[in-house]
């Protein structure tokens, strides 16, 4: 039997993926338009001055709907690009496992994502400048939003591996992780709980991103969202090694 | 030792490669010819682990493929077809990425990495993103990365495509000087490229072997091998032709340009003919302003053996 995975070889892809970012302008075009955005959508649609509270709810409240425009253009190219290149014959036959691959590409993503949200660090010496947040709260979230990230990205890791056509990734990813967001949106649960029974519409919007962020909002760290991203990760990457085997 | 056996691969309903056996031992240069789309690049994948076989086995040093894919891998050197490579990466950094996934680090990796570069004339484009390189560079890139572990087996598909002739050239040293220790296969287009590099070649078409010899052998199958081919500066007299003609070993003569050329081909033994035809022309005084030999031409068998298949299947 041969071995699952090697650390080391994770460690290498990861390395080579997350350098990679920062040697093109992509990051630098994201990091810019996630950091406008979500000042935008914090201070002038969530009006967070207008709020008078001296804590980020305003701020998070919108990482769902910025995550699911923006992590699909960051995950679109994970593998289209190396079916497109031919390069997955490259990497396929380097003394890789696919788990090796698959991993490392996503943890270089995922930590981007970290980075990216790291810099919205300025906003916690705001409110706390403002007032006295509750720090704890704070982190939590952050900790969630994190969590969400990857498992949007998971799934646009996923769908990258379906296609050599990173457009075409690109809007799968975003449908998909519209269901994801839409399963636990009130509008959308609110109309269903007129007519379907509670079992139904709790096992629906258990499903959802926004009610497993929801509490780590409240400053709530449950074991049961913690292993809820985690499972839709390993879920994806599951998925999306089987989809790579049978197309190269 | 690579050891194909019955090695099959089906597409849905087409067959791309059918039931071929062949091994390479070390030291060995197998050249792998056939027309497009003959079975070349799926064998070469399946052999490297990139695609599993429909049937049969493949043995890369007596491990099997199928089963220890990952110790077969870290012993083959691999350059795919078109050469693909990172575009955004140097070639500094991309050979350094590879030698670190082979298991190279600390000083080992930095000379491992700077020996490539030197071997395969990369040291003035070292620096340059992959993207912004000529063809033939990349091509050099690619071929860096396959031997920059030094592997026991080596699986080249068309290694100087899109190379100019001296970088051809210095390749094809490069790839029989580390013959010595390796088991080399190589596909090509370029039939003189395996009759200069190659100890042994296979013709393959609609994904079968028709042929396994050595590039002489093969050439030996050319209606041409061993003739003779003469130039004279006034027409040759009937009589001379006739005393050609009934000689033992000469089995025809071709007569061109006015009695002026023949070519004059042997029996088919292939037994050498010149001294023959020289004394014969000595007899009656005809001099011949050029003689030529010919080695047969491994063209016009590829030709006459892969246009056959298509009547045969």
């Amino acid at each position: 039997m041969e071995k699952l995975f090697s650390p080391k070889n994770i460690f290498t892809i990861f390395k080579r993926e997350f350098t990679g970012y920062f040697e093109s302008p992509v990051a630098y075009v994201f990091i810019i338009i996630f950091l406008l955005l979500q000042g935008f959508f914090t201070f002038n649609i969530g009006q967070f001055f207008q709020t008078d509270q001296a804590n980020l709810l305003v701020f998070f409240q919108w990482h769902p709907w910025i995550f699911l425009f923006l992590i699909p253009a960051i995950g679109m190219h994970l593998w289209a690009e190396e079916f497109r290149t031919g390069t997955i014959e490259l990497l396929m036959t380097l003394p890789v496992t696919m788990f090796d691959a698959v991993f490392g590409k996503f943890f270089a993503a995922w930590l981007f994502l970290g980075t990216v949200l790291f810099l919205t660090f300025p906003m916690i010496f705001t409110v706390m400048y403002l007032g006295n947040p509750d720090l704890g709260v704070i982190i939590c979230t952050y900790a969630g939003s994190f969590l969400m990230a990857g498992a949007f990205l998971s799934i646009c890791s996923m769908t990258s591996s379906l296609t050599k056509s990173q457009v075409v990734s690109f809007v799968i990813s975003i449908v998909l992780c519209l269901f994801f967001i839409l399963a636990g949106y009130p509008p959308v649960t609110d109309f269903l709980s007129g007519w379907a029974p509670f079992w139904i519409i709790d096992i629906i919007s258990n499903f959802s991103f926004l009610t497993h962020f929801d509490a780590f909002k409240s400053g709530v760290l449950d074991l049961r969202d913690f292993i809820y991203y985690i499972s839709i990760i390993f879920f994806m990457l599951y998925t999306n090694s089987v989809i790579i085997s049978n197309r190269k | 030792m690579i050891k194909v056996t019955n090695l099959t691969k089906n597409f849905g309903q087409i067959k791309a490669v059918n039931s071929i056996s062949f091994s390479v031992d070390k030291g060995e240069i197998l050249g792998f010819l056939g027309p497009n789309g003959a079975g070349k690049s799926t064998t070469m994948r399946i052999i490297t682990g990139f695609i599993p076989q429909t049937g049969g086995n493949v043995s890369v040093g007596g491990l099997d493929v199928s089963k220890y894919s990952l110790k077969t891998r870290e012993k083959i050197g691999y350059l795919a077809e078109n050469a693909p490579v990172y575009p955004d990466m140097t070639v500094f950094g991309f050979l350094k990425f590879c030698a670190e996934i082979r298991g190279f680090s600390g000083t080992a990796l930095k000379k491992r990495v700077s020996q490539t570069i030197e071997k395969c004339f990369l040291a003035n484009v070292q620096l340059q993103t992959i993207d912004t390189l000529s063809k033939g560079y990349k091509q050099r890139v690619s071929f860096a990365q396959s031997i920059i572990h030094d592997p026991e087996y080596l699986i080249l598909d068309e290694p100087t495509d899109g190379l100019d002739p001296n970088q051809k050239h210095e390749i094809r040293t490069m790839i029989r000087d580390m013959s010595k220790t390796k088991s080399i296969i190589l596909s090509s287009h370029i039939l003189e490229e395996v009759d200069i590099v190659c100890s042994r070649a296979i013709i393959i078409a609609k994904g079968s072997i028709i042929a396994d010899e050595s590039p002489k052998q093969l050439r030996m199958r050319s209606k041409f091998y061993g003739a003779v081919s003469a130039d004279f500066n006034a027409p040759v007299k009937s009589a001379v032709i006739s005393d050609l003609k009934k000689h033992k070993t000469i089995k025809q003569i071709d007569i061109k340009n006015n009695n002026k050329n023949l070519t004059i081909f042997p029996k088919t033994d292939k037994s050498v003919i010149l001294d023959t035809v020289l004394t014969i022309l000595n007899n009656h005084n005809t001099k011949p302003v050029s003689v030529f030999v010919s080695k047969g031409s491994l063209d016009e068998v590829f030709r006459s053996l892969t246009l056959g298949t298509d009547k045969l299947l």
